[in-house]
């Protein structure tokens, strides 16, 4: 008992430095990345090349002065950032990043916990990251933040159902809802060395779920809750120094998580593709793993980025057009066949 | 595109573009293409930008063979739109018999329209290329002549340009 709880707290406490550090990543990745698309160069005076640009905002975000409006709700505005982290961070505890790993003679999961229902646990949890959104924006008393937040509950609740749905599919052809197992099932190969990922056996699905994770993130083709050139920021508006900087921080750790359970659902996550021919096993195989993960959610992260430069924000009416009138139905049209071609498989 | 309140479309989209998936793949593609054009970024305080001959940096007043060219008119003073310069003149025993006894502009006020340099009937006030201004007090910001005065092998190049383009 005591030996687990050594081993879930040293895993707890890897994995926030890791995303700490690859959330300080990624925001120096969006910067250059805007830049060169922009034919900029972006930060480059910070450290090395730049890299320690985003630390130095940390720092002055850090030492920024805490502003609460007067008229604001001042518990609930405390709480509302702390609920947007908490939430983002914890969400990354059930996915998996390699099989399993031998140290000091103990086989060690790769993941923080092992939970039988891994997808149900990731679904409930993004849907109460819009409480901290909402919350934040009602409690600021400024109608831009409020607006803010009210987009990102309707938004929210028009997603998360093709989102769901979505899901769905790949949890009939995988049978569980152990994001292991989900992964496991992918490992194998479908014919002539294409593996078995879920891209290629749902691609609706992952069209979808890709679009409806956007949605969630609150990433540009719909950041309306934050879009900038009208609601002056959003729900964050009225923050400031530390706690502004856990919304920032939440919001990239959110699209790292989206990554993740990306690459985790539909990309055969940490699965390394024709991992028998190498001969690898043990230690060096679930290594390749963790790095096979790393770099495909490396990728994915890179393609959120780049579709943030490339596309323009959705307006209100067209997000929703899109979420109940487009998603949704092709999201059950989706559900309906995979259900229908799976039940005549097992009849045939 | 409206007119009468009536939507004009040219073309309705077509099936593959009401999918939308293939435009943000053409759209991808161009913005993957641009990470890799030519930065426009120059590193300042390290490299400077040069500016072209048409540039139009802080007014100066032309000096050739150690004297001034100006004689004091007082058309850029009448023609400038901020008010920003002052002439006054006085006489002088050379050929052109009046010269500026004081000359300012006020660089906080200058908007560098040029105009001074175009009414100029002597060629003697035109702005050059440099456009590192610094002051750290509105005195400071006033040029008098010993600011302004530059001798003409430096300022050939908007010359020359004016010359050809004028």
């Amino acid at each position: 008992m005591f030996e687990t709880a050594i081993i879930a707290g040293a895993k707890i406490v890897l994995t926030l430095i890791t995303l700490l550090t690859l959330v300080v990543l990624t925001v120096y990745t969006e910067r250059r990345v805007s830049a060169f698309v922009q034919d900029r160069v972006g930060p480059n005076r910070v450290g090395p090349k730049g890299l320690l640009q985003a630390v130095a905002d940390v720092v002055k975000l850090l030492m920024k002065e805490d502003i609460v409006p007067k008229s604001a709700n001042k518990p609930i505005h405390d709480l509302a950032p702390m609920i947007s982290i908490g939430v983002a961070m914890s969400t990354f505890a059930v996915i998996p990043i390699g099989s399993t790993m031998e140290i000091f003679g103990r086989q060690i999961d790769m993941m923080i916990a092992d939970v039988n229902i891994g997808i149900l646990y990731v679904l409930a949890l993004t849907s109460m990251g819009v409480y901290g959104i909402t919350l934040a924006g009602w409690s600021s008393n400024n109608k831009y933040s409020l607006l803010g937040g009210l987009r990102s509950s309707a938004q929210l609740i028009s997603y998360e159902l093709s989102m769901g749905v979505s899901i769905i599919g790949v949890l009939l052809i995988s049978g569980s809802l152990e994001l292991d197992e989900i992964v496991g099932k992918q490992a194998s190969s479908l014919w002539a060395g294409i593996p078995a990922w879920n891209v290629f056996l749902q691609p609706v699905a992952f069209v979808t779920f890709v679009v409806a994770a956007f949605a969630e993130t609150n990433r540009l083709p719909f950041d309306l809750p934050e879009a900038e050139p009208e609601l002056v920021g959003g729900y964050h508006t009225e923050y400031s120094g530390l706690k502004f900087g856990l919304f920032m921080l939440s919001e990239y750790v959110n699209m790292i998580v989206a990554s993740a359970i990306i690459v985790t659902l539909f990309l055969g996550g940490y699965a390394f593709p024709w991992a028998g021919q190498f001969g690898l096993s043990g230690n060096s195989l679930a290594l390749a793993e963790v790095l096979t993960f790393c770099v495909k959610t490396g990728l994915v992260m890179f393609f959120i980025i780049m579709i943030r430069w490339t596309l323009p924000r959705f307006r209100y009416d067209q997000l929703m057009r899109l979420g109940w009138k487009v998603m949704l139905p092709i999201a059950l049209a989706n559900l309906v066949v995979t259900a229908s071609i799976l039940a005549l498989m097992k009849w045939a | 595109m409206s007119q009468n309140g009536k939507m004009i479309r040219k073309k309705d989209l077509n099936f593959w573009q009401r999918i939308y998936i293939p435009e943000i793949l053409k759209g991808l593609r161009l913005t993957f293409m641009a990470l890799f054009r030519r930065k426009i970024t120059i590193q300042y305080p390290e490299k400077r930008f040069t500016p072209p001959d048409s540039f139009r940096g802080r007014p100066v007043l032309v000096e050739e063979n150690g004297v001034e060219r100006c004689v004091a008119c007082g058309l850029c003073s009448r023609v400038c739109p901020a008010l920003a310069i002052e002439v006054q003149a006085n006489e002088t025993p050379l050929e052109k018999e009046r010269f500026p006894e004081r000359f300012e502009i006020n660089m906080v006020r200058c908007i560098f329209c040029g105009f001074c340099e175009e009414v100029c009937p002597e060629e003697a006030i035109i702005m050059s290329k440099e456009y590192e201004l610094v002051f750290e007090s509105q005195q400071e910001a006033v040029f008098g002549k010993d600011k302004l005065l530059v001798p003409i092998e430096k300022v050939r190049d908007r010359l020359e340009f004016l010359h050809k383009h004028r």
